[in-house]
Formats: structure tokens, sequence, C-alpha cells
């Protein structure tokens, strides 16, 4: 993919070139959209082009890429706006001192999206969904010094990740249902995959990814934040990339999904309210990148409810819409960056009559305003057109649908116009930099996009042919022929268009008094997802914090009760369970000295006991484990015996040495409860430990081993001891990986021994901190 | 303990102690005894050296640093399997050669310098543990 390659060579251009370098780079896109504009004949006829490798084929991996009209038309949205997005950042951010890497972002970007809308297989869809998530999160954080920027781009990453992680649940649903893993294959299944129990499963996992990335209400919150990112990020992210592939899986999903009940309640629900949530939120807004951001929302939200209409009017007005608000959105993002940045403010009651100093933004503008308000001639009309013939009929709760469109669309002219023309018109004012109009790569961007939005209108046949009817086939999944015409005629979409505009322009009049009304409803509210955000982030870190304090408490003895007893109850409750409990052994017929060293192991463990000091209890420890060497001995096992010997006389001295440098109180202070708890731990462990034994002695003995040992040990290893060359020939390897480890504990526990912390106080911290 | 008997007996004893454990060590093979026994042993005689001395006093009689002597241990472990690697045997076989010295047959093999890996890497690491554990200096 070559806007990878570029994403590599993105820095060492700008190092050589400094800004122009963004004239350069947008060779790339430039070269990707003619690539994918070469396809668009064959598309159009109803051809998808497909291709692919496998991956890994042993897993059931493959690479397969799929483009029919839908894929198309957003790879040309993606590439084309990706285009004029480069040359303008080159402009945008002149000077800045991580140019480089913001290109690099902005191209991996680029490559992760036109991954995404051309993926065929679900593994591939998931992959560069989840890239696009990262990689947004890399440009809404690129201001990463300040601290609201660090917090949108995480709140963004956090909102879309969870979102990715439903949608990857969503799409093993799906081919668990179907046994399908590729979106081309699936399109045409759906019946099976509507008629499969798990259906719903599905559709709320896929939706909860569709939705999240799409910033649909109430995940809405993340898009309006993510605005602290550099504008050409907000301009390519929010008009045709990033919010819209949650789009672009709805309707990549439509002729598979849709058609259901659930599909064609849950969608246009949560589609309508967000239009309505974010065209009222959006006059609330000052700042002309919040008011924008506000009505993509909005925005966002329509296409949501119109596909989940699924009729073929509202999958046509879908497509329109779709194409339509790419463009005059990024036109519209891309004016309110040049604005900033020429005059130093987004303010909009700080801005007026700039239309002398910046004549040619004014005019991009403009155009773009218009194809937003949905005014004959331009391209937003063509969608409008079509949203009010799909809503135009309606039955029941669909009329309410109706009522949210005409006034949230009402409100979006009134938005787009104060963006467009309340800060051109008027008188001048004084503003921060003294305003004049930008250079040519800054307003070539909003200016050939407004005029694509006039030029795709006026040119409708050749537009429906090759790109509305196209994808509006793909996303009802049978063909489908759109034509509507730009010329208005008399009909009920036309009167509801007029109304809208009406409603707008007193709603564009009228906009101090409603933002002050807004003002006040949402102050009486108080509280809002962005809030709830921050509270659950809050909630789930002091869960984490409370539930490491419990697991992990800080107290050795509290440790050491936990893991006895669980030592105790996993070797005696198997055992109770299924019977296996040994029977009681006969008492063996020992010689007197064997009874004695018996007898000397058990006076050891009944001095530990009741030693009054510790120290005497660690020298009663060695005699008993010495009196076990003996018994070692006595049974034929020198070796072990040895190394019992040597292991029980380290003990003694290294336990000594240790209760001397922990200056514990040399007697054993426990209360009597505590006392008679451990009491019971130990005992319950040390029968166990007894039982298990038994049971093991009581079992056939298979001595194939030792018959082997014992005959091999000679002659091939040349050893007449069998247990040391057990331990250095035969199982050399254990023993190459045990001396591995006794060297690791010895480093560890000479690191525990030296740390000793510098002052209390930060001991103390680091304690807190783990 | 600074006790006369103690201070004048721990050398001896560290003496005979580190000479025994080198004898466990190399009749390991036919005998009881062996890389893990001896490597104890040794480090016992270190221990008692740094009650009776200090502990400056057997890092200086050490030179090397214990941990040290412990990794040099195990590389020289690791490093005993390679051989048979090159003649296309599994990592680890045990290979033999009998020269003869002086008149006597010794019994060399890649399988003893494993052992003595084992030796090292388990007298450098207790060694380690005890000494820091009797190092008071920084209290």
């Amino acid at each position: 993919m070559l806007p990878f390659a570029g994403a590599l060579l993105a820095p060492l251009l700008v190092r050589m070139m400094k800004h122009n370098a963004g004239w350069l780079l947008a060779a790339i896109p430039l070269a990707v959209f003619l690539h994918f504009a070469g396809m668009i004949a064959s598309v159009s006829t109803g051809n998808a082009v497909s291709g692919g490798f496998d991956w890994a084929p042993s897993l059931g991996l493959h690479y397969q890429w799929f483009l029919d009209g839908l894929s198309l038309t957003f790879a040309l949205l993606i590439s084309g706006i990706g285009t004029l997005i480069v040359v303008y950042s080159g402009g945008y951010l002149k000077g800045h001192p991580h140019q480089g890497r913001f290109f690099s972002f902005i191209l991996l970007f680029m490559g992760a999206m036109l991954g995404l809308v051309v993926s065929d297989s679900f593994l591939m869809l998931f992959v560069y969904w989840e890239l696009t998530s990262i990689t947004s999160f890399l440009l809404i954080g690129f201001d990463h010094s300040r601290e609201a920027s660090r917090r949108a781009a995480l709140q963004a990453l956090l909102v879309t990740g969870i979102g990715g992680l439903s949608l990857l649940a969503g799409l093993l649903v799906i081919s668990q249902a179907t046994g399908i893993d590729h979106l081309s294959t699936l399109l045409g299944a759906g019946d099976v995959l509507r008629q499969s129990p798990l259906y719903l499963a599905a559709l709320l996992l896929v939706l909860g990814g569709a939705f999240t990335k799409s910033a649909q209400f109430p995940f809405h919150f993340w898009l309006p934040n993510a605005m602290e990112a550099p504008t050409p990020v907000s301009a390519y992210l929010h008009s045709a990339t990033m919010v819209k592939a949650g789009v672009y899986l709805v309707m990549r999903l439509n002729p598979a999904m849709g058609d259901t009940v659930a599909w064609e309640t849950i969608l246009p629900l949560f589609g309508g309210a967000t239009l309505a949530v974010g065209a009222l939120l959006a006059i609330r807004q000052t700042d002309l990148k919040q008011m924008l951001a506000y009505t993509t929302v909005a925005s966002l939200g329509l296409l949501v409810m119109l596909t989940g209409l699924g009729s073929d009017k509202a999958v046509e007005a879908a497509v329109l819409y779709l194409v339509a608000h790419s463009l005059f959105k990024g036109a519209l993002f891309m004016v309110a960056g040049l604005i900033d940045h020429e005059s130093g403010t987004r303010d909009i009651t700080m801005l007026s009559g700039l239309r002398k100093a910046m004549p040619v933004t004014f005019a991009a503008a403009m155009l773009a305003a218009c194809s937003m308000g949905g005014l004959p001639l331009f391209f937003g009309f063509l969608a409008k057109e079509e949203i009010y013939a799909a809503l135009g009929s309606p039955h029941g709760w669909q009329a309410l649908l109706l009522l949210v469109a005409i006034c949230a669309n009402a409100l979006m002219f009134a938005i787009g116009f104060s963006v467009a023309l309340r800060p051109f018109v008027g008188v001048a004012t004084k503003t921060p930099k003294a305003a004049h109009e930008g250079p040519l790569s800054l307003w070539l961007g909003p200016a050939i996009l407004g005029a694509a939005g006039l030029v795709a209108a006026l040119a409708y046949p050749v537009t429906h042919l090759y790109f509305s009817s196209p994808a509006a086939s793909a996303v009802a999944g049978k063909p489908v022929d759109v034509h509507i015409p730009v010329i208005p005629h008399v009909s009920l979409p036309l009167l509801l268009s007029a109304l809208t505009v009406a409603l707008g322009i007193a709603a564009y009049l009228g906009l101090d008094r409603l933002r002050g009304m807004m003002a006040n409803v949402l102050g009486a509210i108080g509280w809002g997802p962005d809030k709830g955000f921050d509270q659950v982030l809050r909630g789930l870190l002091r869960f984490s914090t409370g539930l490491t304090r419990i697991i992990h408490c800080g107290r050795l003895d509290v440790y050491m009760t936990v893991t006895f007893i669980a030592l105790a109850v996993s070797l005696l409750l198997p055992m109770a369970l299924f019977g296996e409990l040994p029977s009681m052994p006969a008492v063996p017929d020992f010689r007197f000295y064997e009874w004695a060293v018996l007898a000397i192991a058990v006076i050891g463990v009944v001095a530990v006991v009741r030693a009054r000091s510790r120290l005497a209890a660690i020298v009663s420890l060695g005699i008993q484990g010495f009196a076990v060497a003996l018994l070692y001995m006595l049974f034929g096992a020198p070796d072990l015996s040895f190394t019992q010997f040597m292991v029980e006389t380290l003990s003694v001295v290294i336990l000594a040495l240790v209760m001397t440098r922990l200056r514990l109180a040399p007697t054993d202070h426990r209360p009597l409860v505590q006392k008679l708890l451990d009491a019971t731990v130990a005992s319950a462990c040390g029968v166990a430990l007894a039982l298990l034994l038994l049971k093991v002695t009581q079992m056939p003995f298979d001595d194939r081993l030792s018959q082997f040992f014992n005959t091999y040990s000679k002659t091939i290893a040349h050893g007449r001891n069998v247990v040391n060359v057990i331990i250095v020939d035969f199982r050399g390897l254990d023993t190459l990986g045990e001396i591995a480890v006794v060297m690791i504990t010895g480093l560890a526990i000479l690191a525990l021994v030296r740390i000793r912390p510098k002052n209390p106080v930060s001991g103390a911290k680091v304690a807190e901190e783990a | 303990m600074q006790t006369l008997i103690f201070r004048t007996a721990a050398p001896l004893l560290t003496g005979l102690m580190l000479l025994f454990s080198v004898f466990v060590l190399l009749r390991g093979h036919n005998e009881p005894g062996g890389g893990f026994t001896g490597g104890l042993i040794a480090a016992s005689a270190f221990a008692i050296l740094g009650i009776a001395f200090g502990v400056p006093a057997v890092r200086r009689a050490l030179y090397f640093h214990p941990m040290a002597i412990s990794g040099f241990g195990l590389f020289i472990a690791a490093l005993a399997g390679l051989p048979s690697l090159d003649l296309g045997m599994p990592f680890l076989t045990g290979l033999w050669a009998a020269p003869s010295l002086f008149g006597m047959t010794v019994d060399l093999s890649t399988v003893m310098v494993f052992d003595v890996g084992v030796y090292l890497v388990v007298v450098g690491s207790i060694t380690s543990i005890a000494l820091a554990l009797e190092d008071r200096e920084h209290d």
C-alpha cells in the first residue's frame, strides 16, 4: 500500500524541503486516487474488483480485498480529500517542528482507512479498523504537550478501541453462525445470518463497533473533544474518513443484516437521537470547529438513520448525503482552520467583516455552506430531496423521524451559514492577528471541495451513473438506479426542503438567542456522557487500586497463610471427593535405632513448637532436619541424605542470619487466635502431605525407570552413582535449567537484601505506587 | 563471633571443607556426592569464614564476586553441552576421553565439566546470599 511507504518517507522529505514537502507528498494520495479512478468504469457496471493472497493459510487467514461501488466511492473520497488535506497541512503547519511526523501519521491513517474500505476478509477488516483507531489517536494527540489534547486522544482511543473489540466479537459471532469469514460471500448469505439464533447478538456487537466509531449518541462525546487536534486532522477525520468508518460498516452489512425488525428499529432510533442531540448541541457552541463537530455528529446520525430505514429511497439518500457531507464538511473545516490561521481566533462572536480580507476563502465557504444547507443546484440539495422522499410518506413513529430531520436540517442550515457567512459579513473587527488571504496551499482544498459540490450536482447524470447508483446498489444489495435531477420540480420533498430552508433562516437570525437558551438547558442538566466518561475512568482506577490493595497487601504472613491454605485444600479436597484416601498402613518393623532416630525427629518438631525464643526454634528445626537426613541414610539413600545434611546446615545458618537482620522481637508474640489459625493451617498441610505420600507408596510401583537407570548407568554413562548420573547425564538439560533457576533466585535474593529505601518517605511512596 | 578458638579454627576448617567439597564433587560420579552437594559444602565453608572474620575478608579471599562465579558456572555447564552438537548428537550428550597421565588412566568427560558448572553455580549463589545477609556494614 502506497500510503504506508509514503509515511516512512515523509519525515525525510520534510527535513529536506520544509513545508513544501506537502506538495510532493500529496502526489501519493493523488496516485492512489487516480488508481482507484481507473476502476470506475468497470465497477459502475456492477463488476466488483477483487484479489488477494494467502497470509497464513494454515490458520485460514487470507488477505483479500474487494471493491464494489460502495468501497470505491469511499476509496475515492478518502484519497481525493486526502490529497487536498496533505497540501493543506503543508501550509497550515508551516514551520512546525514535527511536520514530518504529522505527514507520517496522516499518511498512515490514510493507508489504514483505505485498507478498511477495501477489506474483504473479516480479519483484515478488523486489523485496519484498529489501525485507524491507533493512528487517529496519534493524530488527535499530535499536539501532545497539551493536557486537553492528550485527554481527547485517549478518550477517542478508548471509546473506539472498546468498539473495536465489540466489532471483533461481532465478526466472530457472524462467522460462528454462518461459517463465512469474507464480506463478499456474506453479502449473498444474508438469509442464513438473519435466521440464525445468534443474529441479535451479532447485530448488537457489530453495532457497538459502528456506533462508537461513528460517534452515535451516547458515544458522541469523543468527537467534539477530538477537535483538539490540528485542523487538517479534524477536516480529514471528521469529514470523509474515521467517523465514516462506522457508517461504512453499517452500509456494508445492510444487505446481510438489514431488513429485520431489530435493524429497522435500533438504527433509526439511535440515528435519530444522534441527529437531534448533535444539532441541538451544535448551536450551543461559539467555536467554529466545535459547531462543525456537532453538526458532524448530527450528520452521522442522519446517515445511520437512513441506512436503518432500508428502503430504496433511504439508501439512495444515505449515499448521496454521504458524498455531499464529505465534500462540504471537509471544505468547511478547512475554512474554519484557515480563518483561525489567518486571524488568530475561531470564536464566532469575535469574527466579522472578513470578506474583503479573505475573498477566496469566503467564496469557498459559501459554496460549501450552500451545499450543506441543501440549496438548489448544489449536491446537498440532491441529498436533501432524497432524504425527504424517503421520509415523506411516514407511517407510525417514523413521522417523528421526519420531524427530527426537518428541525435538525434547519439547525444545520443555520450553523453552516453562521460558519460560512457570519465571519465574513458585517463591520470588520479587530482580530488577534491582522487577517489576510491565506496562501494557495490553504485555500486550494476548500475551493476544490466547495466547487466539487456544485459540479457534481450540475453534472448529475454522470455522478449518478458512476457513483450514486453503484454505491447505492452495493448498500441495498440489489441494483438501484439513482436519477434525482438537480432542477427543482414541485413535489412534497421540495416543499419540505423549502420549509427546512425557511426554518433555517429563522434559526440563523435568532442564533444568539437560541444559543443562550441551549446554554441554560445544558446548565440545568449539568451532566453529559463526557463527564460520565471521566467518572467511569475514575471508578475503574479506584476499583483496580482497591483490588490490588486486597490481593497485594504487602504482608508476608498473609501471603504464606493463603499459599499454605491453597496447598492443603488442593491436596485434601480431591482425595476426599474421589474417595482416594489411603488405607491405614501397618506398623513397620523397625530396629531400635531406627525408632530412636524417628523419636529425635519428633522431639525436634516438638521443640520447635515449644521454643520460647526464635533462635531456639530455628536450631530445633535443624535437629529435626538432621534426624530426617539420618533416616534417609538408614534406608539406603546416601546421596539424598548427604544433600539433606548440607541443606539443613545452611538453612539454619541463613535463617539465623535473616532473623538477626530483620531485628525481630526474640520471642513470638502472636495473639492466641492467630496462633490457633496458623497451627490449624500447618497441621492441615502436614496431614495432607502425609496422606499423599501414603497414597503414593500404596500405589503399585512401576520400576521400569529404575531398571533402566540401574542397567545403563555404568554402560552408557560410565558412572556407578545412579543418582548423580541421572542429574548430570540422563537428565542433564533439566539440571541446566535448575542451576539457572538457582542462580536467578540467588540474584533475586541478593537484590531483595540490598534494597533499602533512601529515606522512609520515598519508601512509603514506592509502597503506595506499587 | 570473636572467640579465639573459633577464629583460630575457622581458616583450617574452611580449607578442609573446601578440599572435601572438591573431593565430593569429583567422586560424585561413582560414589555419593556430586556438584550440588559439593557446592553446598563449599558454601558452608565460606559462611564459616564470613562469621569468623567478617564479610570483607571473605570477599577479598574469593577475589571474584560470588555471583560472577555463579554465572561462570552456568556458562561452562551450558558450554559442556556444545561439543556433542558438533558430532551430530543431541545437546548435552556425554563425551568421554581417557588419556594416560603419569601411568594412570584419568577419565575426563564433558559430564564432569557440567558437574563443575553445577558446583560453581551452587557455591556462587548460596555464598552471595549468605554474605549479603552477614554483611552488616550498611545497617
